[in-house]
């Protein structure tokens, strides 16, 4: 006797189910160009540069990377270069940031309002975040240059010329300045969109206690603006952080290595002394350090402690 | 009554004047660099004065030739375009896709395929350039990429890791997730295909974004620097970003050429922005900023 079993069969299934599994199927269709991209030339690079910074290699050589386990970190930890890299770094963080934040804020709540010219004043401002940091850095070298706009203004207020990018104290102040007025006017309009999403009723609420513009400020603004607050901070700690373009044209990382930052040594260490292994180990290091001051800077915008 | 009344009225002229000295302040820059580039070379020198007494066009022309710009241009045109093409399409599709056509496991690649924008440039910097180096078949390379310069030092190899911006991913989900889903359902009862629902239900909607990562891509690859220094070997591959700088470099900078060169490299980025300023400062807010 044949005992009928019903027959597991792949067209049975809802009508409802298939569906959703043609639109699956058309989902992973639409998805595999860019993941197989993304994994190629975004992923696959990051394990490429933890194997070399495991490595010794130069491109020059005829053997491939050859696997000397922790040596290139070893080699970092008593490394008076790159320890000088590192503080040149933490420095250029530490003093692009809070002028540019609290002007931005500055700005933002002068500007928070209708008026005339308004818009024209917020598209100025923004106009050096569009140009790129190669041409705006070419324009600073000039104004920083013997005969530029900076000892033009000296002079003509009778004080004596400098060298502004020719000595070693003042050359990452020099290309700081710069940073700050570069990054001036895309964290005012990110600040400006945050100010906006602060409830209107809160700050009469606030003045009908009797509150002064400083207090409303206090208690309303600024916990109103923390997480578009906490945003800016940690975007421009991840930019500045990887700060190279400016200083390969304002100083090519000198006077004496004053300004020579983390990513400038990475690229000199890899293009021009070829040792791909070492300057791979800089740069892990380097994602640490960005991404232990961006969790540090989160976590105290979240109002916890760091 | 009287005082909170008066408090209230706020009086406009201080604020627009400190407004309008930082604008002038942080404009101040930009409008002498015009200046100094219309000015004749040698008399750039003299005084703080804003309008040449001759204006000239001879940086520019000077500019053009010794800058290598033409080749430049050139370059940087067709990286640009294809980048921005690949980008107004690759990521814009995946984005719709981890909006509205889930499967199994599509929320975790979307986290992974995201985070990777996290990564610093100089982390996947060295391994590009050396995939770029040894990519197979180009530049004289064999099969294993041995033997040749790969993509180094060509349009090919500058163009590499531009063609997906993970951002464009994750703005591309954003937008669409935030488009109804009854849409698709009546079509598909209709009994649309999924990719004429795509294409003519929710990329007609999807204009705006269209444009912003259009303009996102095409500053952002424009604007670059540390790739093309490190990929272009040559005054065949550079790119206008790289010139302004080989030609800075060069010996007794001429600053008058110097600014009319950084002039017309910034135009086409400059035009873009004020065309599409809106959405540009939108996408600020909602995505990540550059630079």
């Amino acid at each position: 006797m044949a005992v009928i079993k019903p027959r597991p069969n792949r067209r049975g299934r809802p009508a409802r189910q298939r569906l959703h599994s043609r639109q699956a199927r058309f989902g992973l269709l639409f998805v595999v160009p860019a993941t197989l991209y993304v994994a190629i030339f975004q992923l696959g690079p990051v394990l490429y540069g933890l194997v070399l910074s495991f490595s010794q290699y130069s491109p020059l050589s005829r053997s491939g990377p050859q696997f000397i386990g922790l040596d290139n970190y070893r080699g970092l930890y008593g490394d008076p270069e790159f320890a000088r890299a590192m503080a040149i770094t933490g420095r250029y963080v530490l003093q692009v940031l809070p002028p540019t934040v609290v002007i931005a804020l500055g700005l933002a709540l002068l500007s928070n309002r209708a008026f005339r010219g308004v818009g024209l004043f917020r598209t100025a401002m923004y106009v050096p975040h569009v140009i790129s940091l190669t041409a705006v850095s070419m324009i600073w070298l000039w104004i920083y240059s013997d005969q530029g706009l900076v000892n033009e203004v000296l002079a003509f207020f009778g004080m004596s010329e400098q060298r502004w990018l020719a000595t070693e104290s003042g050359a990452l102040n020099a290309a700081s300045a710069m940073r700050v007025w570069k990054a001036l006017g895309s964290n005012m309009v990110l600040l400006l969109a945050g100010l906006q999403t602060v409830p209107k009723d809160l700050y009469e609420a606030a003045r009908v206690d009797g509150a002064n513009a400083w207090q409303q400020f206090r208690a309303v603004t600024l916990p109103g603006l923390r997480p578009m607050l906490t945003y800016v901070v940690a975007m421009d700690i991840i930019y500045l952080a990887q700060g190279f373009t400016e200083i390969f044209v304002l100083t090519q990382g000198g006077p004496y290595g004053s300004t020579t930052t983390v990513n400038y040594l990475i690229y000199t260490e890899a293009f021009q002394y070829n040792d791909m292994g070492s300057a791979s180990a800089m740069a892990f290091v380097l994602f640490a350090f960005i991404a232990g001051l961006s969790i540090i800077a989160i976590r105290v915008g979240q109002g916890r402690r760091p | 009554m009287l005082l909170t009344r008066r408090a209230r009225r706020s009086r406009p002229w201080p604020r627009i004047a400190v407004l309008a000295f930082v604008t002038a302040l942080v404009l101040l820059p930009f409008l002498w660099m015009i200046s100094l580039a219309f000015t004749k070379e040698g008399q750039a020198m003299s005084g703080i004065s804003l309008i040449p007494e001759q204006p000239t066009l001879e940086n520019f022309s000077v500019a053009v030739q010794a800058a290598n710009l033409r080749q430049a241009f050139a370059n940087s045109t067709i990286v640009t375009t294809v980048a921005v093409a690949t980008n107004c399409v690759v990521p814009v599709i995946a984005g719709y896709a981890f909006a509205h056509l889930p499967f199994r496991g599509s929320k975790v690649l979307f986290y992974i395929l995201v985070s990777t924008a996290a990564i610093p440039v100089s982390v996947t910097l060295i391994p590009l350039f050396l995939m770029a180096k040894n990519f197979p078949f180009a530049g004289g390379n064999d099969v294993l990429g041995q033997g040749g310069s790969g993509l180094l030092d060509s349009v090919g190899g500058l163009m590499l890791p531009y063609l997906v911006a993970t951002m464009n991913i994750f703005l591309s989900r954003q937008y669409f997730a935030g488009m109804d889903r009854d849409f698709a359902e009546a079509a598909r009862i209709d009994g649309a295909s999924e990719l004429r629902i795509f294409t003519r239900v929710y990329l007609p909607m999807a204009r705006p974004l269209i444009a912003l990562v259009a303009v996102f891509s095409f500053t952002g690859v424009w604007d670059d620097f540390l790739w093309p220094l490190v990929v272009s070997t040559s005054a065949k591959s550079t790119t206008v970003q790289l010139a302004i700088t080989t030609f800075a470099s060069t010996g007794n900078v001429k600053y008058g050429a110097l600014m009319a060169a950084t002039i017309l490299v910034s135009v086409p980025v400059l035009l873009v922005f004020l065309f599409n300023q809106r959405g540009f400062i939108a996408g600020l807010s909602e995505g990540g900023i550059k630079g």
